[in-house]
């Protein structure tokens, strides 16, 4: 082990007594009353609230319109442009969940189908929201862009079994996706 | 003694018919004859091939092999070769790279496979490879032990120059009941059409086409139903060739495989079983080339549903009235009211039908059995069939040398056993692994004369419909254990998964009514808490097995004794070389 000194801060007097930094922490909150009382609290101005304290009043208000882009919520799957299942049931998110959430059974394609160069499409998919991490490695890791974290926090449940998702539930959490891939297209 | 007159290292490897080869700068003696991929891959120095394999013909036509390859200089008339201190001639490598496998080491030659012409080789084939591969590893079955995915990892480039459009090829061609082709994935390595030619001795499949359009195809007119057509699928090194009936099925990567051997016949073919989760997917062959070199029968590969069937027997069931329907029962009251009901028995009025397919172990228990019960009449139900002129015996128990070792018995005392059920001179029956019902020709209406049948087994048959009790047993796949093949080899039985719902291994139930019939263990003087430890106690016991362990028996197995019979396959492959 290579031996790596740390160079800690010198603390003036100021800093030891620590009454400055008392005295910013309440400001801080008097603000923040100020603010309040007069109706112009962040809770009004970043989440449309009543303008008292700066949480958001939840669940009166939700975060769904306030979430960042990259929020990580449930995972769910989605369908082509097309309306083909993107997801061809390869399995790579079944084996890189660490949490052992995803269950995959894999299953064909009618020969007649439009998606029919595709061969396999999972006949049953489940995700057991007790189980998910939301670490998104199985968004990070699907080839063919079936599988994505969408933007859904607000999990509730009343039993265990509600808890498993199954093909159907995620497919309609997910919609449809814009941008065609081509990779299954026959004429391509 | 001079330096001189010391003996050359191509003098002393001559003398035992060997040849001095430098791979990657280390010096290794092989035979004269040993290909160049065999070589290498004997020290450990890995050499990617796709249409060679070592019980095929040479192609030479991936051009995956590619290594460096360099030879002594050519002397000019008259000159006397001069050696270096350690006794070897200066190498001088040739400037295009050869195929390791159509090459034979030679003495003084020199091979290459960590060096740049060797790399840029590789890379630059699997580049042409891949100009037409459709890349849907995604839905491909072979995707995780697809040579064309290891390769390309290891040798491979990441970027893909190729910017014109991919020829298309058929996809998803049925070519046969059990086989499918992509011929888009295919790398045209010709491996399925050796082996139909060479091992089946069938022409069914050929190349048509010419340049990027050659693909694999059956000639007009047949279809690739050979029963050894599935080996097609183990030895396609990409997915062009995949199994019907693990289409789909499950990634490999989730996948178990266990060693162990199959039990459809007295060959004793070695396969691996792979399983995930208490669940069998599939079963394929494994190499032994005492028993059945790369191959096996696709009736045997296939055979593997009952496993996993609804059938099974997962409690132990008890019929306590006459005409009553079984009762789950459990098992501790259980094994002490049979062996209750054993001990009442007459001896002379009671017989056993042990099954062939039991392992060795089991065959021992039950002999131990019937000697401390006094019981005479116990014999094995012969299956007899035709031999194919392949893999698959005559002989269609797995394990007929073992219970003529073991009990001494062939199955020819069968018929005094039905007589005496049939006359009502046997009243009680023991089943073990049978349905009399159908081999050993017992009608069903028989059986339920008798005052008390048991039987172990692990699926329902008209055998255990008609039982008293019938203990779970668990098949081949659940349970440890050896059996002796049709030419006397002693191979092992390797649990794959756990037993299924209560049941439990045969030879543990056995164990435990040999412990509950006598009290007496002075016949098992071993503790016989496993199969190895019954394994030394037959060791101890039976003059074949001398000498016999667990260990000794290892995945490939131990010739114990020479029954005379060979195998037509491997007889015919040793006539080959």
């Amino acid at each position: 082990m290579a031996y790596i000194p740390v160079k800690r801060p010198k603390f003036s007097i100021l800093d030891r007594i620590y009454v400055v930094e008392l005295v910013k922490g309440l400001g801080i909150t008097l603000k923040h009353l100020v603010l309040s009382l007069l109706g112009k609290s962040r809770s009004k101005k970043d989440f449309n609230g009543a303008g008292v304290g700066a949480c958001m009043p939840f669940p009166e208000q939700r975060w769904d319109s306030h979430l960042p882009s990259y929020y990580r919520g449930a995972p769910s799957l989605v369908r082509g442009e097309d309306g083909r299942e993107r997801c061809v049931s390869c399995q790579l998110c079944e084996f890189i969940c660490p949490a052992r959430a995803i269950r995959v059974v894999p299953g064909s394609v009618a020969p007649g189908a439009t998606a029919a160069k595709q061969e396999k499409a999972p006949a049953e998919f489940e995700i057991d929201m007790l189980r998910c991490i939301y670490c998104g490695m199985c968004q990070e890791v699907c080839p063919e862009q079936a599988i994505f974290l969408s933007q859904q926090y607000l999990i509730t449940l009343t039993d265990r079994k509600q808890a498993v998702r199954n093909k159907e539930q995620l497919y309609r959490l997910g919609g449809i996706r814009k941008g065609l891939i081509n990779k299954w297209n026959q004429y391509k | 003694m001079s330096s001189q007159q010391e003996q050359l290292p191509k003098d002393a490897a001559a003398a035992e018919g060997k040849v001095n080869v430098q791979i990657n700068g280390k010096w290794y003696r092989f035979p004269k004859g040993t290909r160049i991929a065999d070589a290498c891959n004997s020290v450990g120095v890995h050499v990617p091939c796709f249409c060679y394999h070592p019980k095929l013909s040479v192609a030479g036509s991936c051009r995956m092999c590619l290594v460096e390859q360099g030879m002594p200089p050519r002397l000019a008339p008259g000159a006397t070769p001069t050696y270096n201190d350690d006794g070897y001639q200066t190498i001088q490598w040739m400037p295009r790279a050869v195929v390791a496998c159509a090459n034979t080491v030679a003495e003084n030659m020199g091979i290459r496979t960590d060096g740049p012409v060797c790399r840029d080789a590789r890379r630059a084939v699997l580049e042409f490879l891949l100009t037409n591969h459709p890349l849907d590893c995604p839905i491909c079955d072979q995707a995780g032990e697809c040579k064309l995915q290891e390769y390309t990892a290891d040798y491979g480039q990441p970027v893909h120059r190729f910017t014109e459009a991919k020829i298309k090829k058929g996809k998803n061609l049925s070519i046969g009941p059990r086989v499918n082709l992509d011929q888009e994935r295919c790398v045209l390595c010709r491996r399925c059409v050796r082996f139909m030619k060479e091992i089946v001795g069938e022409e069914i499949l050929g190349v048509v086409g010419r340049g990027g359009r050659n693909a694999i195809a059956c000639f007009p007119g047949k279809t690739l139903d050979s029963n050894y057509s599935m080996n097609v699928v183990d030895i396609c090194p990409v997915g062009a060739m995949t199994s019907k009936d693990f289409r789909f099925r499950m990634r490999v990567w989730f996948l178990k495989s266990t060693p162990t051997i199959d039990v459809n016949c007295g060959t004793g073919t070695n396969i691996f079983v792979w399983s995930r989760e208490q669940q069998v997917y599939r079963i394929t062959p494994r190499q032994n080339d005492a028993v059945n070199s790369c191959w096996m029968p696709d009736s045997h590969r296939l055979n593997y549903t009952y496993i996993n069937s609804e059938q099974r027997i997962l409690t132990p069931l008890v019929r306590t009235d006459a005409d009553a329907e079984q009762r789950p029962g459990a098992w501790k009251p259980l094994m002490s009211s049979v062996a209750e009901q054993l001990r009442r028995c007459n001896p002379k009025q009671t017989a056993i039908i042990a099954s062939a397919r039991l392992t060795n172990e089991e065959l021992y228990l039950a002999g131990n059995i019937a000697q401390l019960l006094g019981i005479v009449q116990i014999d094995i139900v012969p299956r007899n069939g035709e031999s194919d002129g392949m893999l698959i015996s005559a002989d269609r128990n797995p394990n007929t040398t073992g219970a003529r070792l073991i009990l001494g018995k062939d199955g020819s005392s069968l018929d005094d056993i039905r007589r005496g059920i049939k006359l009502g001179k046997i009243r009680y029956l023991i089943v073990l692994g049978e349905d009399v019902t159908r081999e050993a020709v017992i009608p069903a209406d028989h059986l339920a004369k008798l005052d008390y049948l048991l039987v172990i087994d692990h699926t329902q048959s008209a055998t255990t419909r008609a039982a008293d009790v019938v203990l779970p047993g668990v098949t081949f796949a659940e349970k440890y254990g050896s059996m002796v093949n049709v030419t006397g080899r002693l191979q092992r039985l390797n649990r794959a998964i756990e037993p299924l719902g209560e049941s439990r291994a045969d030879w543990e139930i056995l164990r435990s009514l040999l412990k509950e019939c006598g009290g007496d263990m002075s016949l098992l003087t071993a503790r016989a808490d496993s199969p190895m430890e019954i394994l030394e106690e037959i060791a101890s016991q039976i003059p074949e097995f001398k000498g016999v362990t667990w260990a000794a028996v290892g995945n490939t197995g131990l010739q114990i004794i020479d029954t005379g019979v060979s195998i037509p396959l491997l007889e015919r492959e040793q006539a080959k070389k």
